[in-house]
């Protein structure tokens, strides 16, 4: 299994003695090839998010002139980054001390084993190394044909709706296979039946109404365009707006991607989390040489710094994980442990069943970020790690602590993963006011839109439905209709 | 690997600049703009350069955070929202500050302000030569040896004439084999400029109006350094008499007072002709005042100065008069009478910060 390296020796030698402390763990990861870079290098591969290979935009430059600008002034430095692919890239810092090296790479492979396991990666395209690759000459094509600017200007449109997309759709089934045929009204016909006398028993007239009202409620639907509110609007103006060929194939290129880095942002708590639990254990059980100590132990705390306005992913996932493996090896869980009231009896509860180990690795399976807080964050975990939720005050002009409350935390916590943190918009009607334009309904959950933001993004929307678009939120608890014509914008209130 | 991210690079600074020059207007009146000035560099918020989307509002949504604290204690400030990473919170809008060279500037200026290249004075300008090493030559001094040259040629005789053995590889050169480097004289034209700025300190003269003229004089400065190397400013300050000041002094010295604009301009004038011989010097006097002069008699002296002295040793006279409640703005009027016919003298009036556009437009346009 040793694959071909462009790796210098004495990092070579590191890299296999790593990998063979993760499998001894039990780590199951695919072939992970590393590459060292200059900081140049690297700044320009984070800046395309990972890819050497991504279409032309200018926007990895803006990220490149950050990054290389955070490295010249010394505030920050990329230590690691690995791709999802199959084998995984994972990329090394050429200037980093090689106790670094080491720790970056027992991360990274805890990273790849997640990639591989975690059910939320299942859909996603393992040769996306070469798929950017594509998608970085098709682009390239049509910007050679049609000229920078314009092919440019149309990905800008399409970046700014790429988080319409229906975050849960990989993993469920949103249409029928075949989408059944237009007819006659159905009519309800209730279960079957052999014996005459017990037909009213079975199918009672009051049943057969409801059933057929279901009927005519579901027939009236597919009447409506589209027949449910479609969350992936990228899709909805895939099959449904006037593009251009080329077009068409940017805005997919664009929804594509989207979906591919979707999972690595639902399971950043996890992931980091997951990965830094390994590095840990990798680094202080077998790896590190007594003279390195004091070095890792300043990085690692580094990693793990915690700042008051800032939840860092990489401590709170740590943490947890660390937290579910103690309460499983303890059997501080189920009925009886949650039942327990006395505070001390909870606090010294140690059942040694040891089950700790066998427990992550079935949660870094199952979970994702949102139902591993709903399930995993406790009431004493959240005094343990002080955690708190935060909001601005305007009477005072500043952020401030908010609460400390178990359920309020939670709630905040769920609230900002919902949905990929993003807020729940879907396409209501294609053929608004029957002319054609298009209306997104956004689904307020007590947190209004960002303004100006949202003007913007549906001037850019209009120029991809050609017609005008319309958007219904609430802002201040008040219904309101946002709309752009091509022109101009238009707000007004609507009952909701 | 190249760097493919260049050309993407080089894409994000076309659009920063395009969104300067389109904002051109509000940064020339903004004076913080110069604190921010490095020795090449100056340094530019540019707002919202994000791509939008459908976002929660910031403030509304709050977040969670780790650490120490009572409900209702602040925040320390710049902790802003979790894994948000984006700089500038001030009301949602997402600035981006972005390092421009001053030579950069100066184009983006000239471009929008439609601003003339300007002719340095063509038959006075200096010519300096520069040596240039282009070539060989066969003779030469032997601190100039080519040594690889005289290698090769003594290679190449030796294998035409047979000599060469590749069992034994050896090159002896013989005295015709040398080469040396041999260099041309390049004429260098090489253009000097010197700004004298003169400014009125009298009492009227409040800070507003300095702030003004500071700005201002940024800008000339920025167009005039891109046409000539090696640019040097003076200033000189005057009430009732003139002296010279370094430029902090320039811009932050009050004085009370009356105002006798004559002497700043025998200052300049004494200036200009021990040092700036208008042979070889391009010379910009600039002038701000609120325009209010000592005396009618001061003010002709003025104007006999300028019409007869200073106008023909200048590439370009040019009189800024900002608006101040106490000044009379008499004088512009009286230079506009006298010499305004001149097409080497710029005046203009600036009634407050957002006069400044069209004042560098007047002074710089001339093209002189």
């Amino acid at each position: 299994m040793d694959r071909k390296t462009q790796l210098p020796a004495h990092l070579h030698d590191i890299r296999k003695r790593i990998e063979g402390y993760a499998r001894e763990y039990g780590l199951d990861f695919f072939d992970t090839i590393f590459e060292v870079l200059n900081f140049d290098e690297i700044n320009m591969v984070a800046a395309y998010g990972g890819f050497p290979n991504r279409y032309p935009h200018w926007r990895f430059g803006m990220d490149y002139e950050r990054l290389a600008k955070g490295y010249e002034y010394g505030l920050s430095k990329i230590y690691e980054m690995v791709i999802n692919n199959d084998p995984s890239y994972a990329y090394l810092l050429e200037s980093n001390m090689d106790v670094d090296q080491k720790l970056v790479m027992a991360h990274v492979y805890g990273h790849v084993d997640f990639f591989k396991n975690n059910f939320m990666f299942r859909h996603t395209n393992r040769k996306m190394m070469d798929q950017m690759a594509n998608h970085a000459t098709r682009v390239r094509r049509y910007q050679d044909k049609l000229g920078v600017e314009l092919v440019e200007d149309f990905i800008d449109r399409c970046l700014s709706i790429e988080n319409l997309i229906d975050y849960q759709s990989p993993y469920v089934k949103r249409r029928p296979d075949h989408p059944e045929e237009e007819g006659e009204r159905k009519v309800a016909k209730g279960f079957k039946s052999e014996r005459e006398y017990m037909r009213e028993f079975i199918n009672p007239p009051e049943f057969l109404k409801a059933q057929q009202k279901l009927l005519d409620e579901e027939a009236a639907r597919k009447r409506k365009f589209p027949e449910r509110p479609e969350r992936d609007v990228l899709l909805f103006l895939l099959e449904n707006a006037p593009l251009e060929r080329w077009e068409h194939d940017v805005l997919s290129i664009v929804r594509e991607e989207a979906y591919y880095f979707a999972p690595q942002g639902q399971t950043k708590i996890m992931n980091e989390g997951w990965a830094t639990y390994w590095h840990s254990k990798i680094m202080t059980e077998k790896a590190l040489d007594a003279s390195e100590i004091i070095d890792y132990a300043d990085h690692h705390s580094g990693t793990l710094a915690t700042h008051p306005g800032q939840l860092n992913p990489y401590k709170l996932g740590v943490e947890l994980w660390r937290d579910i493996e103690d309460r499983w090896n303890k059997g501080r869980f189920g009925k009886e442990y949650d039942d327990c009231d006395s505070f001390v009896e909870r606090k010294h509860w140690d059942k040694r069943l040891g089950l700790g180990r066998e427990k992550i690795f079935e949660v870094r399976k199952h979970y994702n970020d949102v139902t591993f807080i709903d399930e995993f964050l406790t009431l004493e975990f959240v005094l343990d790690q002080r955690l708190f939720t935060y909001g601005y005050n305007d009477k005072h002009q500043r952020w401030e602590v908010m609460e400390r409350e178990f359920k309020k935390v939670k709630e905040k916590l769920l609230h900002m993963l919902t949905n990929f943190g993003q807020p729940m918009i879907a396409v209501e009607d294609g053929n608004f006011d029957n002319r054609g334009e298009l209306l997104l309904v956004h689904k307020h959950d007590g947190v209004d839109l960002k303004l100006d933001y949202a003007r913007d993004t549906l001037k850019h929307l209009q120029s991809l439905w050609r017609r005008p678009v319309n958007l219904v939120s609430k802002i201040e608890g008040r219904g309101t209709l946002f709309r752009f014509d091509g022109k101009e914008h238009g707000d007004r209130r609507v009952e909701l | 690997m190249t760097l493919k991210i260049k050309q993407d690079h080089a894409r994000f600074r076309d659009i920063i600049r395009g969104r300067i020059k389109r904002n051109l207007k509000k940064y020339v009146q903004k004076g913080e703009m110069i604190g921010k000035k490095g020795k090449e560099f100056i340094t530019i918020p540019v707002p919202t350069i994000d791509i939008p989307h459908f976002v929660f509002g910031e403030r509304s949504q709050g977040g969670v955070g780790q650490g120490e604290g009572e409900p209702g204690d602040p925040l320390s400030p710049g902790d802003g929202q979790p894994g948000s990473g984006q700089a500038g919170q001030g009301e949602g809008q997402h600035i981006l500050e972005v390092d421009v060279s001053l030579e950069e500037l100066a184009d983006i200026l000239g471009e929008e302000l439609s601003l003339p290249r300007i002719q340095p004075k063509g038959k006075d300008r200096i010519v300096a030569t520069k040596l240039k090493y282009t070539g060989v030559a066969p003779a030469g001094p032997e601190s100039l040896r080519h040594f690889k040259r005289t290698y090769k040629q003594a290679l190449r005789r030796q294998i035409a004439s047979g000599s060469y053995n590749w069992r034994k590889p050896l090159i002896v050169p013989v005295r015709e084999d040398r080469r040396y480097r041999s260099w041309k004289q390049v004429p260098l034209p090489e253009t000097n400029a010197v700004v004298i700025y003169m400014m009125d300190v009298s009492g009227s003269m409040g800070d507003e109006q300095k702030e003004i003229v500071r700005i201002e004089s940024f800008w000339i400065d920025t167009w005039l350094r891109k046409h000539y190397k090696g640019l040097e400013t003076r200033y000189i300050i005057h009430d009732a008499v003139a002296r010279e000041v370094d430029r902090d002094t320039f811009f932050h010295t009050r004085e009370s007072g009356g105002t006798m604009i004559s002497s700043a301009y025998k200052l300049a004038l004494e200036m200009i002709e021990s040092e700036y011989s208008p042979g070889s010097w391009n010379v910009y006097p600039f002038h701000f005042s609120d325009g209010d002069n000592w005396s009618a008699d001061d003010t002709r002296l003025c104007v006999d100065l300028l019409q007869n002295r200073i106008l023909p040793a200048v590439n370009l006279f040019a009189y800024g008069q900002v608006e101040s409640p106490y000044g009379s703005g008499q004088f512009i009027k009286d230079l506009k009478d006298a010499i305004g016919a001149h097409d080497n003298v710029a005046l203009s009036e600036i009634a407050d910060k957002d006069g400044i556009y069209g004042s560098i437009k007047t002074f710089l346009g001339t093209g002189n």
